[in-house]
């Protein structure tokens, strides 16, 4: 028991399940659900054909043959490439996104021996508070869904996301291809523009909780929606939509960020001549895949620091209480709930940015260049300063 | 004489203002460009308004498909136009012999030359000849209808409904006499003196024996209009 216990605590298990559970099935299916879903937005049908006999699943398995069809292409390495690093790339644009899910609270924190009993709330805070949880019989060997708890949570994400920046420039000069050279060169160039937005567009939600660690900052968003992140500066006493300014701007830059329409010009892969253009087969599937994964990561930062992680409104650890009306429920129940609500939200989210990237035609590079540095940038700043004030004054 | 260069004209449209146009070439223009509006370009009330419709098409779409034109095509197939000039087909007596004489007017009409009839002589004195071979190469008509037309006995017939099916040989292209024949029906136009019930026990419109080929579905009508239809 004690094994099995220290097993599933260990942070191996749960960036599997987080990973093969999650992440993966969800960045695949967005592969289809993108062509779908613009389909379903255009008018259209979509792919809906592939099948294996006549299972069909309204095209999900398209992504099953895009994955057989990438893995029988000839993996073409350009004469004059560096081989090394044209390897690389791929690799460097993927690996940062996976490491990064790791500070992500995915679920509340399991206590193995009470699972199927209502939790004592009174109890559990006593026990969180004068830090005798392990003491506590009911409370021993919690099991926390966040694989990697740091104080500098979200700093760790920005410095590692930074390293997905060096795959795209990297395989642009890797390439020795003067066009996908510029196509890398583009992408740092507007991926370090939004990076310093997207950073600073979350100083004041910091501000604000203060606290950088992301499961700190979902606990103390707590199940009232009215206390989450985007609601910072709403309630009484905080004059300034400080919350949804940020949830705005951050959301921009990340959008940006994942160099995906409207802000493609890195690639544009009908049109523009991009730093993967000499990529073929499977490694350009990772780059393909890569960025549905970030596409995944940013609907999961969002949902942490904005829209109350896993949190089901209402839903505390004892069950739901509103307006002094009272539900139990089990703790098995709660942590079920609250992992299918943080699976939900990161859904909507991707679903989100699907659907702004298929409605939005493509910026210009100026266009860009001066929303970033002229209009995100700016309103970042204010927000942050105007979080700073209140925190010292009000 | 000189070109005589249009006046430019600013589309009604655009916001640019014509400023100068050079008298050495009109075409160029010193402008003034409007710079767009301060709320269109944050981009964020049109990246809403945009969102609102294509949110409102995806949920319409998804739930009714109700705006989709798409035809899944093998499964759902459009009707042809009434006139639709398809795979031939031979048309029959009133005892299912071929009603073609072999007069030879369609291999001499046809643009592509790719009718072959090789006429044979029967005892019937009311008929004399018929086709012992009666081939037409599919992949060589050009679907012009011409030997339609100049069939002075309703014999030839495109009005099947079908396409020239797919083939690998190009030899599989050639549709023989049988094959037209077995696509083939009795015409309605009546032969040697046969009686006016004959013609009534007929169909009235023989292309009813074809499923995707409707009355009254002439081109340009709207998708939806006839999917519901059937
Ligand atoms: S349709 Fe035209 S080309 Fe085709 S067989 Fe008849 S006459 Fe010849
Ligand atoms: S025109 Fe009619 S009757 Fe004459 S050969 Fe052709 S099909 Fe036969």
């Amino acid at each position: 028991m004690d094994i099995l216990l220290s097993v599933l605590d260990s942070p191996i298990t749960k960036w599997v399940v987080l990973i093969f559970l999650l992440v993966m099935p969800l960045a695949s299916l967005l592969t289809w659900a993108e062509r779908r879903q613009s389909a379903m937005m255009q008018d259209r049908l979509g792919p809906n054909r592939a099948n294996i006999g006549p299972i069909k699943l309204m095209g999900i398995l398209h992504f099953v043959a895009d994955a057989l069809k990438m893995i029988g292409k000839e993996d073409y390495v350009p004469p004059g490439a560096h081989r090394a690093l044209f390897a690389l790339a791929p690799i460097l644009a993927i690996v940062p996104v996976f490491i990064a899910f790791i500070i992500i609270p995915f679920g509340p924190t399991i206590y193995p021996h009470s699972l199927f009993e209502v939790i004592n709330a009174y109890e559990l805070r006593n026990a969180i508070e004068t830090e005798a949880l392990s003491a506590h019989g009911a409370f021993q060997d919690a099991i926390n869904l966040q694989i990697y708890e740091v104080e500098y949570g979200l700093l760790f994400y920005f410095a590692v996301l930074t390293l997905a920046n060096y795959g795209a420039t990297i395989a642009g000069w890797a390439s020795y291809n003067k066009w996908a050279l510029l196509g890398g060169l583009r992408a740092s160039s507007q991926m370090m523009s939004y990076e310093v937005s997207m950073g600073l567009s979350l100083v004041a939600v910091f501000i604000a909780m203060g606290t950088l660690e992301p499961g700190a900052m979902v606990g103390w968003q707590g199940p009232n929606p009215m206390n989450w992140g985007w609601a910072i500066g709403l309630h009484a006493g905080w004059p300034v939509p400080i919350g949804v300014v940020a949830f705005v701007v951050f959301f921009t830059a990340a959008i940006a960020e994942t160099k995906r329409p409207p802000f493609d010009m890195p690639e544009g892969e009908s049109e523009i001549v991009g730093y993967f253009v000499e990529y073929s087969g499977l490694r350009w599937g990772i780059f393909f895949l890569a960025e549905f994964v970030e596409i995944v990561f940013i609907a999961a930062v969002i949902t942490t620091v904005f829209f109350g992680g896993f949190h089901v409104p209402f839903l505390y650890e004892d069950g739901f209480r509103f307006a002094g009306w009272v539900l139990y429920l089990p703790h098995i129940v709660v942590v079920l709930l609250q992992v299918l609500a943080f699976g939900l939200k990161v859904v909507f989210f991707c679903w989100l940015q699907l659907a702004i990237r298929w409605t939005l035609p493509r910026f210009r590079p100026d266009q860009l260049m001066r929303l970033g540095w002229m209009r995100l940038l700016p309103i970042a700043l204010i927000n942050t300063m105007v979080a700073a004030l209140i925190a010292i004054w009000w | 004489m000189a070109k005589q260069h249009a006046e430019p004209q600013t589309p009604p449209h655009s916001r640019a203002e014509v400023v100068s146009v050079s008298e050495a070439n009109p075409k160029v223009r010193t402008i003034r460009v409007a710079r767009p509006a301060r709320e269109e370009s944050s981009f964020l009330p049109a990246t809403l308004k945009g969102l609102a419709i294509t949110v409102k098409h995806f949920f319409k779409n998804v739930t009714t498909k109700a705006d989709i034109e798409t035809i899944s095509y093998p499964e759902e197939k459009p009707p042809y136009p009434a006139r639709h000039r398809g795979l031939h087909r031979l048309m029959k007596r009133e005892d299912d012999t071929v009603r073609c004489v072999a007069c030879m007017c369609c291999p001499t009409v046809c643009p592509a030359d790719c009718i072959t009839i090789i006429p044979a002589e029967t005892d019937d004195d009311g008929v004399e000849k018929y086709p012992a071979v009666f081939e037409i190469d599919e992949l060589r008509c050009v679907v012009c209808g011409l030997c339609v037309e100049a069939c002075p006995c309703d014999a030839i017939r495109m009005d099947s409904g079908l396409h020239a099916p797919a083939v690998e040989e190009r030899q599989d292209g050639i549709i023989t006499k049988d094959e037209m024949l077995a696509l083939g029906g009795r015409s309605i136009a009546v032969q040697g003196g046969i009686s006016e019930e004959w013609r009534q026990d007929q169909p009235q419109n023989p292309r009813d024996e074809f499923p995707h080929d409707r009355e009254g579905a002439p081109y340009g009508r709207p998708a939806k209009t006839w999917r519901n239809q059937s």
